[in-house]
């Protein structure tokens, strides 16, 4: 049996309770809600942490609903109570489609909104037992040097594999955090870092704390996830769309498209909204999106899924998503 | 069948309620006083002298108690007497990433696993033989010291007929290639094993094994033990698919274990580590020709096939064979050519997993088939009915086929799935496929060579009213403890709930071989049947004197022994039981069953023949994603020659579950290495290595043909494997009828039909599949003349034919 | 209330929490999953395992009302709880109706993802007294089974809700 580690638990019932635990213990101890994440992660010998900070019990941390014209949902309400929200499937009905296509309805109900935008990143080098990896000679994301997907590379490229982050990024969420030095909020866009190790901008003792969804009038987004099999499975491809326009004939004026599952962060294609903005949706600009989308992906062979057909259904993908929004109004 | 109380009904499996109420024993949930917990140090490196091996560090530190290393137990074990090439941990070698190293057993699982990551360990890497290809030219290193040649491990060469002759004559003669991608069982729970060792020097095992027989076996020769000191009882398995039924290293290493600290020790593989067990479907690369004349009657039929073995040599010749044996079964073919090879390279060994070696060969066929019907203009269901194999009849091979009723099974299919009115006429993206199979019920010979029954029963009747029916079956899941029962029960004519099942107890009960080659409802069948029926005997002797009728006209039914004309007139069971005791003292029977005598009698003719040999038919129905390659499968229809259901609701999960399986093979399960450097499994965990969930299965219509096999208990054939096998090849069929496709390869992901299309797009033809067969060097064939040219079994004497 | 009490120094923890009803307290290793717990420290060993990683489903329990993967649950993270396992499910000799329609359809081949499916579908059947074949099939979608091919597991939840819903 693959067993974890030995370490302390801890149940904070406040965030400031939270935060000073995991100064306290600094790098060895890890926030945790659900578990699903990183726990499979301790019990590969791959995160040693030797204090678990479990903020799934801190009531502010657990409401979710409307605000300011748009949604704020805490980071310990499951990805179950999040996708059935009322609130959050009027405002943002993508949201509410990625958090149902996480994994399995287990883990969406153990599963949390801040541990699925917290989401370490994937890798089939790295999310391996120790003793894989030892015969791999490890990866620079765990115990080793260099990363094994491509050997030249000087920075990891494991893949966020998060469902809801795309969307958020689309939706122009901002994600809140408590720190030591007290809160700040920075937008989803430059939450993701880009670099497979260093993923986050959330600093080593900081809490997410919530997503906030600001006031989603006159927009629509859709989220389409491709993955190996109808259940379990982390995207192999997301594609997140958001747009505003004034009617479903008329041109459109802002719009976002977002890849999950191909770098290390979820990644805005500029070239793939500049494809839309001021034109209808229609067959020939979702198609111009949706070359851009591709034109920007370089899957890597680290999910399952070969590479050349990964980078095709980014480009089927944006299609549908945008075939989503065209028929939704 | 209709005058049957018990058999042929809808019943509960005898373990039903204990599995449904979490109560049911899995060896993973044995615990045991002053019990120790084992881990096994595996092989970082996938090819590699073992220059030094230190256990210091590892046994100084707190909690552990033992080690084991290669030296101690340096006999050899094998399932195969042709394979004896495995060890409990490795001895100067080690052949693939995850081969044992070293064992240690300590008070605690966390104190063995930091006791295993101490040990020192200094391996010399060899170079690494990563494919069928490297195999083959490859001559040194050689992964194993035997084999014909560098690391071929197994070389066929048959021919039953002028082949050549046969393709003359021919109007269409078609050679195509295609490969099968290696797969594993995945059975839910993970392998597991209890040692105990006794004060006077007795050792039991607890094992999550399909085949206890052997294990005890191998352990007496491994351990220098006489078998009448070491019981093997076999916990019921977490499922099995074959996965279970090799003697695994681990279950030697506990046993070890357990005699040098006198303490009961347990292991309990980790995921990873059933993935290193593995023993799954070969990877295999086959050329086939077949000649056909215009009508599509098959003339000749030739078949080569390379298989990736893997590091050991498991059931690896067996598989071999079967990669070439039961075509004939299917199919009328009346000359015949079969070579295969079985290479080791540096990965988990492959061995049998549900449909041995046989769902590759068919998956070639089908679609060979499917393409000569188009060619030929005829419809690919009726072709095959003009072409099957005829019933009571000797192969070119020399199988004896008895019942047959594929005939059946297709016309079930075809009229079920309203075939006529889908074939070529859905719309463009959706299709039908149809293919068709045999299987055995049952190897015709044991593993081991010997004369004696393959299966045993004894049972036990008392004055109380009991019955006890005892036999070394192995209940996999299958619900092979309460096909005795219901056998039992449907003799005696008492309630099947109420038989006491012993089995899997080497200690306890009579050898059957195991759960493998789908044997056990036929042989464990039979045996108990002649048990049954000679314990219905002495009763009905003890009855007819009580009662004073005459013992034939006795009824047994719904506990009570009464007579047919006057059922009033009567005695419980219990009393009828006290009636023979008084006449014949304790009452207790025994059967057993040895399958008839084989025809063959060339080298390889032990591989394919069977008592009795199941039939199936599979149409699926598909509907392809053009844009994303995927293939959604609809329904499936199946018909199964079962012979006759012993319980339908049983037989209908197994067709189910056959049915899963293959849709797993044929769309997504997949045995992926990384072979860079060092050669590691790329994805041994349940998220990676796709298993079909809720989501990914489709619905499947069962029909069940029911004709009586003389061979059968009650006339039952097997249904555990068979109804996987059609089901890759109809599937693959089926995207072709969709999309105008052919997918020549398995498993069938979105990629390779995408890149089909692209081809197509462009050149108006698509496949994704293999373009090369390598040369072989196959040798002179043991030729051997079909039994319609006055053959006798025997090989020819070599000069006169091959002039 | 959900502070953890620690004994003999490091490495145990007492838990106190209430398994099929009954109120338990036992000192157990702190890194324990309740997997663990479960099976080794209380013998509940109907609850099965076939991945510890969150992949399979076979160890699926309910927890404070909510099925939960419970390898991946640490045991000190359940002082107070309420578990429910397959042994709390039938009442004395009495199956639950999803218990006994299991036996019946032929739903447990070799009955080892069974306690995950039997806890996963009673959670189904509390939210939804009469579902379709497709929220049956949603529902079970992170509990993998390699025997049955799920058919029978689906006829055999269908049956006990008709039966729960005193439709039959």
């Amino acid at each position: 049996m693959l067993r974890l580690p030995d370490f302390q638990y801890h149940a904070p019932r406040t965030v400031e309770e939270a935060v000073a635990l995991k100064v306290k213990h600094g790098a060895n101890a890890a926030f945790v809600a659900g578990g699903t994440d990183l726990l499979p992660n301790m019990k590969r010998r791959i995160r040693k942490c030797g204090h678990l900070v479990d903020v799934s019990h801190i009531d502010e941390l657990r409401s979710a609903g409307a605000f300011e014209g748009g949604l704020r949902l805490g980071a310990a309400v499951s990805l179950e109570e999040a996708a059935s929200n009322e609130a959050v499937r009027t405002v943002c009905p993508a949201y509410a489609e990625a958090a149902l296509l996480v994994a399995t309805p287990t883990i969406r109900r153990m599963g949390t909104v801040g541990g699925n935008l917290c989401l370490d990143t994937r890798c089939l080098f790295y999310n391996q037992s120790y003793e894989w990896r030892k015969g791999i000679d490890f990866c620079m994301k765990a115990d080793g040097t260099i990363c094994r997907v491509a050997e030249s590379s000087p920075k990891c490229i494991a893949v966020s594999s998060s469902d809801t982050a795309p969307v958020a990024l689309a939706a122009g969420a901002t994600i809140e955090l408590c720190g030591p030095g007290g809160k700040r909020a920075v937008s989803a866009d430059s939450f993701y870092l880009g670099d497979g190790i260093d993923y986050m901008a959330k600093k080593e003792d900081e809490l997410l704390t919530a997503l906030v969804i600001p006031d989603q009038t006159g927009a629509q987004s859709a989220y389409v996830k491709v993955r190996a099999r109808g259940s379990i499975d982390f995207p192999v491809i997301g594609v997140a769309v958001w747009m505003r326009r004034r009617s479903s004939d008329a041109p459109v004026e802002d719009a976002r498209v977002v890849l999950g599952a191909v770098f290390p962060d979820p990644r805005e294609v500029p070239a793939a909204a500049e494809a839309l903005i001021g034109r209808a949706l229609d067959a020939e600009s979702i198609r111009d999106a949706a070359d851009a989308a591709f034109r920007a992906a370089k899957p890597v062979d680290n999910t399952d899924g070969a590479l050349s057909w990964r980078k095709e259904m980014i480009r089927v993908s944006t299609k549908r998503a945008l075939e989503r929004l065209g028929s939704a109004r | 069948m209709s005058g049957n109380r018990v058999v042929g009904k809808p019943h509960r499996k005898v373990d039903a309620t204990a599995k449904v109420t979490g109560r049911t024993l899995f060896a993973g949930d044995l615990s045991l006083p002053r019990m120790l917990h084992c881990k096994i140090l595996r092989s970082h490196t996938a090819h590699g002298t073992i220059r030094s091996i230190d256990l210091t560090k590892a046994l100084a530190l707190p909690g552990v108690v033992a080690g084991l290393t290669g030296n101690d137990l340096p006999i050899p074990f094998g399932i195969l007497p042709v394979s004896v090439d495995e060890h409990a941990v490795a001895i100067d070698k080690v052949r693939f990433t995850g081969d044992p190293v070293a064992a240690i057993a300590a008070e605690t699982e966390e104190a063995a696993l930091e006791a295993v990551r101490a040990i020192e360990v200094e391996i010399e890497p060899l170079a690494q033989i990563r494919s069928i290809e490297e195999g083959l030219a490859v001559e040194e290193p050689r992964i194993q010291d035997y084999g014909p040649r560098g690391n071929i491990h197994k070389l066929v060469n048959l021919e039953f007929g002028d082949v050549d002759e046969g393709f003359a004559e021919a109007d269409l003669v078609r050679e195509d290639i295609f490969f099968y991608g290696g797969n594993t069982h995945l059975a839910m729970e993970e392998h597991a094993s209890v040692a105990d060792w006794s004060p006077d020097g007795k050792l039991t095992l607890y094992s999550s094994t399909q085949t206890p027989h052997y294990v005890h076996r191998a352990l007496s020769k491994v351990l220098e033990m006489p078998p009448a000191r070491i019981r093997v009882i076999a916990c019921p398995n977490g499922g099995g698919f074959g996965g279970k039924s090799d003697i695994f290293n681990h279950e030697i290493a506990v046993a070890y274990l357990a005699r040098l600290t006198g303490r009961p020790v347990k292991i309990v593989l980790t995921r990873e580590e059933v993935f290193y067990c593995h023993r799954g479907r070969h990877p295999v690369l086959m050329r086939v020709k077949t000649g056909v004349d215009r009508n599509g009657a098959i003339r000749a039929m030739a078949f080569d096939t390379l298989l990736d073995g893997g590091a050991y040599g498991s059931y690896g010749v067996a598989s071999t064979f079967y990669t070439g044996a039961l075509q004939t079964v299917t199919y009328d073919v009346k000359r015949y050519r079969f070579r295969g090879a079985r290479l080791f390279t540096n990965k988990p060994p492959c061995g049998p997993k549900r449909g041995h070696g046989t769902p590759q060969p068919r998956f070639a066929l089908e679609i060979q088939l499917d393409r000569i019907a188009e060619q030929l203009g005829l419809d690919p269901a009726e072709m095959r009915l003009n072409n099957l194999a005829p019933p009571n009849s000797v192969t070119a091979n020399y199988l004896k086929i008895g019942t047959m009723g594929l005939g059946k099974c297709i016309e079930k299919v075809v009229e079920g799935s309203g075939w006529k009115e889908k074939f070529r006429m859905l719309p463009y993206g959706k299709g039908v496929g149809i293919a068709c199979s045999s299987y055995l019920s049952g190897a015709g010979l044991p593993i081991y060579w010997n004369r004696m029954p393959h299966s045993g029963v004894s049972l036990k009747v008392d004055r109380g009213g009991g019955v006890a029916v005892f036999c070394g079956s192995t209940d996999i899941g299958q619900g092979s403890d309460s096909v005795l029962a219901y056998i039992t029960a449907e003799v005696l004519g008492v309630d099947p709930m109420e038989i006491r099942v012993v089995t899997a107890d080497t200690d306890l009960t009579p050898v059957d071989l195991g759960s493998y080659s789908s044997r056990v409802t036929l042989m464990t069948g039979n045996a108990a049947l002649q048990a049954a029926e000679k314990a219905k005997d002495l009763l009905a002797k003890g009855a007819a004197k009580k009662l004073d009728v005459p013992a034939g006209e006795l009824v047994f039914a719904a506990g009570r022994v009464f007579h047919a004309a006057d059922p009033e007139k009567g005695i419980s069971f219990a009393e009828a039981v006290g009636a023979a005791e008084a006449l014949f003292g304790t009452i207790g029977t025994v059967g057993s069953y040895t399958p008839p005598a084989t025809a063959g009698r060339f080298k390889g003719a032990g591989v394919g023949p069977s008592p009795a040999y199941s039939y199936s038919a599979a149409i699926a129905q598909v509907d392809v994603d053009m844009e994303t390659g995927r293939v959604g499968v609809e329904k499936i229809w199946i018909g199964h020659d079962i012979g006759a259901s012993i319980n339908p609701t049983l037989v209908r999960g197994q067709v189910e579950g056959g049915v899963y399986m293959g849709l797993g093979e044929i769309l997504m399960e997949d045995m992926a290495y990384r072979e860079k450097r060092n050669v590691v499994h790329k994805t041994p965990g349940m998220l990676d290595y796709k298993s079909p969930t809720t989501l990914d299965m489709c619905d499947v219509e069962t029909y069940l043909v029911e004709e009586p096999d003389p061979n059968g208990p009650f006339g039952a054939k097997e249904v555990g494997q068979g109804p996987l096998l059609p089901v890759p090849p109809a599937v693959a069929n089926a995207v072709y009828d969709a999309v105008g496709v052919r997918i020549d390869e398995v498993p069938i992901t979105p990629h390779k039909v995408m890149r089909a299309l692209r081809e197509k797009a462009a050149t108006g033809e698509g496949r994704f599949g293999p373009k090369k067969f390598p040369s072989v060097d196959w040798g002179e064939p043991i030729a051997v003349a079909p039994p319609w040219e006055d053959g006798n079994g025997r090989p020819k004497e070599k000069k006169e034919d091959r002039g | 209330m959900r502070s953890e009490r620690t004994i003999d120094g490091p490495g145990k923890i007492v838990l106190s929490f209430t398994v099929n009803g009954t109120g338990v307290e036992i000192a157990v290793a702190r890194h324990k999953t309740l997997l663990e717990v479960l099976r080794e420290d209380l013998g509940l060993t109907g609850t099965k395992h076939g991945c510890e990683l969150g992949e399979c489903g076979a160890c699926t329990v309910i927890l404070d009302g909510a099925p939960v993967l419970a390898c991946l649950v640490p045991a000190a993270a359940c002082t107070g709880a309420r578990v429910e396992t397959v042994e709390g499910m039938a009442v004395g000799p009495a199956l639950h109706p999803l218990q006994d329609e299991f036996a019946e359809a032929g739903a447990a081949q070799c009955g080892y993802c069974t306690s995950g499916m039997l806890l996963a579908a009673k959670n189904l059947l509390e939210s939804n007294r009469d579902p379709t074949r497709d929220e049956i099939r949603r529902a079970l979608a992170g509990n993998l089974c390699r025997c049955t091919g799920y058919l029978q597991i689906y006829e055999a939840i269908e049956r006990a809700a008709a039966r729960m819903r005193g439709a039959t």
